[in-house]
């Protein structure tokens, strides 16, 4: 790895200076800038507009032309009957395996990134290169074998085979490692002075300081894990151990479809993690930058 | 201390009379991480290699050599999922790239809120769920009473099925995707663009430089590294894009918006072929490799600020 390379730089993160005011004047290039900055913005939004209304239009409403912008008799109709189907339960699994996905990367990624930034022993290269490479190579390559090898497990359609193989996903380590490695070693140092076991060291020392790191790896797990549609979609096969989105992709009709009842689906879907992203907006835009942008 | 061969760690202590190192702590905690990342990850990598030398179905499992590989090259459906594969990174990526540069140009001068607010809106198709983005997608696009009509007829336009049309399908495809894909790369501009010190382009404007002089000359440059990122996660991402076709289209309407990573899915996991859908991952794995060597050469540079 070479310094040219944008993964090896890390970079602290929002701290964007005010760079100087190029042009006060409204000129017209400016105009014509702010107005498509406006019209991508309404572009962006209206796609969720458009279920969140629709969500309470009835199906008679929902399906008429000219369409209705604004649902002028809004109806609660369609949540009972999205409730008719096991959503509760479709909502417990999304949740429990996003939760358990997430705690887990966080502990394994942690201890893993702390070892490889700050500690030295032998593979350590090999070890860190082997986490890099296959970050870069395509996820769904592996699909096929793992599936073969986790039905041979007889792991389809159960939590495990949902849960276990994204630990594997190297992401947080290198996340991890990134920003280990901006810890002072003399404070490492100082520690096992003080005569420090290597656990309390990390339990102590290291885990608060990497609590930044976290948190962001934290978000972006959780929300990775329940939109991770694809490997949702091939390790389930009954009604119960569906996720929301899966769940809700089954409410399409095969001739016609009930737009009300699935815009009410696909709010449910959407609207905890964007909700979540909102939240933390901050910690998650860090862990994005972090490790891409050079500060 | 020669017992190991070499001597790592420096810390020895002992544990019920075992000696206990520095380095084996170390590896202590990298095992859970390593060995999730071998069982789920390497080992799965090497098995795809290995099974698409074999004809692997529910029924069958023998040696065929490369014979996966020439019937590949042979199927027209493959052919033209790889076609279409290129195609939708050929034409997505740039348009990812022009429309976050554009977006974050316009937004990092901006307050913090504005800039907060600004980038949660472009990166709220990101952080939804595909199946929501497809279903009002699926919604806007449908000939009957999809809002793209209605608004299309105002221009004289007859109706058009927008998913079920070879002319247009790829094309509304591509739409989505891109709204999907540009949340990070703003995030990622915006954030490198407040990195740059002002000092280069106050220095431009006393020159008198023209806004596109300081954005070709110092910003395009100094965001290299960026622009590297960016361009090689996009399209990773687009070679991947797999729940956009499965739900707006499967693939149809006569394979032309399939792609090969549906192609991997449809004959692993409709049709059981996991020999030959390994063969079409391991050369859609070498496709994304050889890609993204060219894109390091082609932008990686050593600019340092």
């Amino acid at each position: 790895m070479n310094s040219t390379n944008p993964l090896e730089l890390t970079a602290p993160i929002g701290q964007s200076k005010k760079v100087s005011k190029w042009k006060k004047e409204l000129t017209i290039p400016k105009i014509l800038a702010t107005f498509l900055l406006i019209l991508a913005t309404l572009f962006f939004i209206f796609p969720f507009y458009w279920v969140v209304s629709g969500a309470f239009k009835l199906q008679t409403v929902a399906t008429t032309i000219p369409p209705e912008w604004f649902p002028a008799k809004p109806t609660l109709q369609n949540w009972t009957e999205l409730f008719k189907n096991p959503v509760e339960r479709w909502m417990f699994n999304s949740f429990i395996i996003a939760f358990c996905e997430m705690a887990a990367i966080c502990i394994v990624s942690s201890c893993a990134g702390y070892v490889l930034a700050k500690k030295s022993f032998p593979g350590r290269g090999i070890i860190f290169t082997m986490f890099v490479a296959a970050m870069a190579l395509p996820k769904q390559v592996i699909l096929v074998p793992l599936f073969t090898m986790l039905a041979d497990f007889g792991w389809v359609n159960t939590y495990k085979g949902l849960i276990l193989p994204a630990i594997g996903w190297p992401f947080g380590v290198f996340l991890m490692k990134q920003f280990a490695q901006t810890i002072p070693g003399e404070l490492i140092e100082a520690a096992k002075i003080d005569g420090s076991s290597e656990i309390r060291l990390f339990g102590t020392i290291i885990l608060p300081l990497l609590k930044p790191a976290i948190g962001a790896l934290a978000i972006f797990t959780f929300i990775t894990s329940w939109n991770d549609y694809f490997s949702q979609l091939i390790m389930t096969r009954s009604t119960s151990m569906m996720t929301l989105p899966l769940g809700v992709a089954t409410l399409r009709g095969e001739f016609t479809t009930n737009y009300g009842l699935l815009m009410a689906g696909a709010a449910l879907a959407s609207i905890p993690m964007i909700a979540i992203f909102l939240m933390f907006q901050k910690a998650f835009t860090q862990g994005i930058t972090m490790g891409a942008v050079k500060g | 201390m020669k017992k190991w061969g070499r001597t790592v760690g420096t810390t020895v202590r002992k544990i019920k009379g075992y000696v206990i190192r520095d380095w084996m702590m170390s590896y202590l905690f990298l095992v859970p991480a390593f060995g999730f990342f071998l069982l789920f990850v390497a080992y799965p990598m090497v098995k795809g290699v290995y099974i698409s030398f074999f004809d692997y179905s529910l029924r069958d499992f023998s040696f065929i050599g490369l014979d996966n590989y020439i019937s590949l090259i042979k199927d027209d459906n493959f052919r033209k999922s790889m076609g279409n594969t290129l195609l939708l990174v050929l034409i997505t990526v740039p348009i990812v790239i022009i429309f976050s540069l554009f977006i974050s140009m316009n937004i990092y001068k901006k307050k913090e809120f504005a800039r907060s607010f600004f980038r949660g809106v472009f990166y709220l198709p990101a952080v939804s769920s595909v199946v929501s983005i497809t279903v009002v997608w699926g919604w806007i696009y449908h000939p009957n009473y999809g809002i793209l009509n209605y608004l299309t007829s105002f221009l004289g336009m007859e109706p058009i099925s927008w998913l079920g049309d070879t002319r247009t399908a790829l094309l509304a495809i591509i739409v989505v995707l891109i709204t999907t894909s540009v949340g990070q790369p703003i995030i990622l501009y915006v954030a490198s663009i407040g990195n740059i010190p002002t000092s280069y382009i106050e220095a431009a404007e006393i020159d008198r430089a023209t806004p596109w002089q300081i954005f070709r000359k110092i910003l395009w440059p100094m965001l290299m590294p960026t622009n590297l990122y960016i361009i090689v996660i996009t399209t990773i991402n687009t070679f991947q894009c797999f729940a956009l076709i499965q739900l707006l289209t499967s693939g149809g309407p006569v394979y032309s918006t399939s792609t090969v990573m549906y192609g991997v899915y449809e004959q692993a996991f409709m049709l059981g072929h996991f020999g030959y859908a390994s063969a079409m991952g391991v050369i859609l794995a070498i496709v994304i490799g050889i890609i993204s060597i060219i894109q390091f050469k082609y932008f990686g540079s050593d600019v340092e600020y």
